[in-house]
């Protein structure tokens, strides 16, 4: 019973932690909450949906086209509603996150209609395997794993990688970067593309784990994942990482021991206990105004 | 080299410079001095492309940059060490030395400047592996110049090196800005302890509030006696 609940709540966990990435690799660099990251996630689930249903595309090559598309959605996000307002009060470019994320969600309905949409049967060989007590499906098996390649190739491109280290520098010291010859403004598109791939990976993801996409999904899922980033530490990476399982395992937990209508109410109320009681995160640091 | 003509310089409505001129020429070290707020970090700021100019013209290598942005800056061969060294400091030594080649595409180029900034500073050597932000104050201003000189830059700005340093350490940087500057580097430096920068510069502008008061050869300035009274404590 505990190893099952475990599975479900790392498999469900994982795809919280990789949204809560894009959450915080934006804030680390512009300390701005991109609230539009959660239709990112969302329109990731429909075009994989697609090439699914329409081109009958290998999951897998649907994955990598879906996270391909949403590099390019998150780019041109950031360039045509946040580069202006960079300068601007950080209420400005919050509003204006607003207003792309109900664009977004409102231009899904009216493509998809308000109905949930599912996985044609055949997309994944679903198959239940039994370690020790648990029962674990297939899905949830990949989805663990597809989670940990995805962010274990993350922190190889940040910690290794030119661009990765412009990345880190960047989100440290923005003008001590640029007088390296850093172009600060490619370095926030590619952090944004970054974050945007991972979180359209988590987007099909989630909508094979509950076998429904709709155009609200990324509402719901998008301030948990934020609530995840906050809990590791809004600005840390493996932060983000810690906060979504822990987040996932609370939650199956939560509803396991018989809370299953608070469901949902169990994120937030660990977002209010984490910015009452140690506001930074649990491996978040403490933010130093910069002179 | 660098001609800096008629550069105003707004913060919102605070006019931080008004119609400066000045100039470096090859091969010389420049001082710019004057009191806190006088505008010599704007002016440096302002040639390295983080500080729009409201007006007026900067020149390099008979080149207009006054638009060109920051990151381009640095290709062109002006690299500056910013106030208060700034090095990324949950980064390692090794990887603030490699940020400072990133603008060039040159895996040669970098492992020739970690040698030259490691043999330069041989404390850099032996902490390569550290974070940055273990280093000392003196420690991590030898890292902000050795990051600043991995591409060999033609113009260096120095803003401020020897801030919060001990006086023996001051001397010890400004020995080292001597050796870059004999070794081929024009260098625009900007100092609070006017002493010591009117003894190793070639000329210096003195600012206040945004204008250029006084400018002239660096031993004249040092013994003249207004200077002398406003800057140099006597």
């Amino acid at each position: 019973m505990f190893l099952q609940q475990l599975i479900n709540g790392v498999a469900l966990g994982s795809t919280y932690a990789l949204i809560a990435l894009g959450y915080t690799m934006v804030y680390g660099i512009i300390t701005l909450i991109n609230f539009a990251h959660g239709e990112i996630f969302m329109v990731g689930a429909f075009v994989g949906l697609l090439l699914i249903t329409y081109f009958k595309l290998n999951i897998f090559v649907a994955m990598f086209l879906s996270m391909s598309f949403c590099m390019i959605l998150g780019v041109v996000i950031e360039l045509v509603a946040y580069r202006r307002l960079r300068r601007s009060s950080r209420l400005s470019a919050l509003i204006s996150a607003i207003g792309v994320s109900i664009f977004l969600s409102s231009l899904a309905l009216m493509i998809f209609g308000a109905d949930a949409k599912a996985f044609p049967d055949d997309v994944f060989p679903l198959r239940q395997i039994k370690i020790g007590s648990a029962e674990v499906s297939t899905l949830q098996l990949s989805i663990i794993g597809i989670s940990a390649l995805l962010m274990l190739t993350l922190e190889f491109i940040v910690q290794k990688t030119k661009i990765g280290k412009a990345m880190r520098a960047t989100s440290e010291d923005y003008t001590a970067a640029a007088l390296m010859g850093i172009n600060v403004n490619r370095v926030i598109s590619f952090t944004f593309a970054l974050g945007s791939a991972l979180a359209a990976a988590g987007g099909m993801l989630v909508g094979l784990l509950f076998n429904a996409v709709t155009f609200n999904m990324g509402l719901m899922a998008g301030l948990k994942a934020f609530a995840a980033a906050v809990l590791g530490g809004i600005g840390s990476i493996p932060g983000a990482m810690l906060g979504g399982v822990l987040l996932g395992v609370t939650e199956v937990f939560g509803v396991a021991i018989g809370y299953s209508s608070y469901r949902d109410a169990i994120a937030f109320t660990i977002l209010v206990l984490v910015l009452l009681l140690k506001p930074t995160g649990l491996l978040g640091q403490k933010i130093q105004k910069k002179v | 080299m660098l001609v800096v003509e008629q550069l105003s310089v707004n913060y919102k409505a605070i006019k931080a410079l008004t119609e400066v001129n000045c100039e470096v020429k090859h091969g010389e070290i420049v001082a710019l001095i004057g009191a806190n707020g006088a505008g010599k970090t704007t002016i440096l700021n302002t040639i390295s492309g983080i500080v729009p100019a409201a007006s007026g013209r900067i020149t390099f290598e008979g080149k207009d940059i006054t638009q060109v942005p920051a990151h381009d800056i640095v290709k062109l061969g002006i690299c500056q060490v910013p106030e208060g060294r700034r090095v990324f400091s949950k980064m390692s030594v090794l990887e603030n030395l490699e940020m400072g080649a990133y603008s060039k595409n040159d895996k040669k180029m970098m492992q020739e400047g970690i040698e030259r900034a490691f043999q330069m500073f041989p404390r850099l050597a032996e902490r390569r592996k550290q974070l940055a932000k273990t280093l000392s104050g003196g420690e991590q201003q030898m890292l902000a110049m050795g990051r600043a000189l991995m591409t060999n830059p033609r113009l260096l700005l120095l803003d401020e090196p020897s801030m919060g340093l001990a006086p023996m350490l001051v001397e010890k940087i400004f020995e080292v800005v001597t050796e870059i500057n004999k070794a081929g580097t024009t260098i625009m430096l900007v100092e609070q302890n006017a002493h010591m920068a009117l003894s190793i510069a070639n000329r210096a502008y003195v600012l206040e509030t945004g204008e250029v008061v006084l400018k002239g050869d660096a031993k004249e300035l040092a013994a003249d006696p207004e200077v002398r009274k406003a800057y140099l404590g006597e």
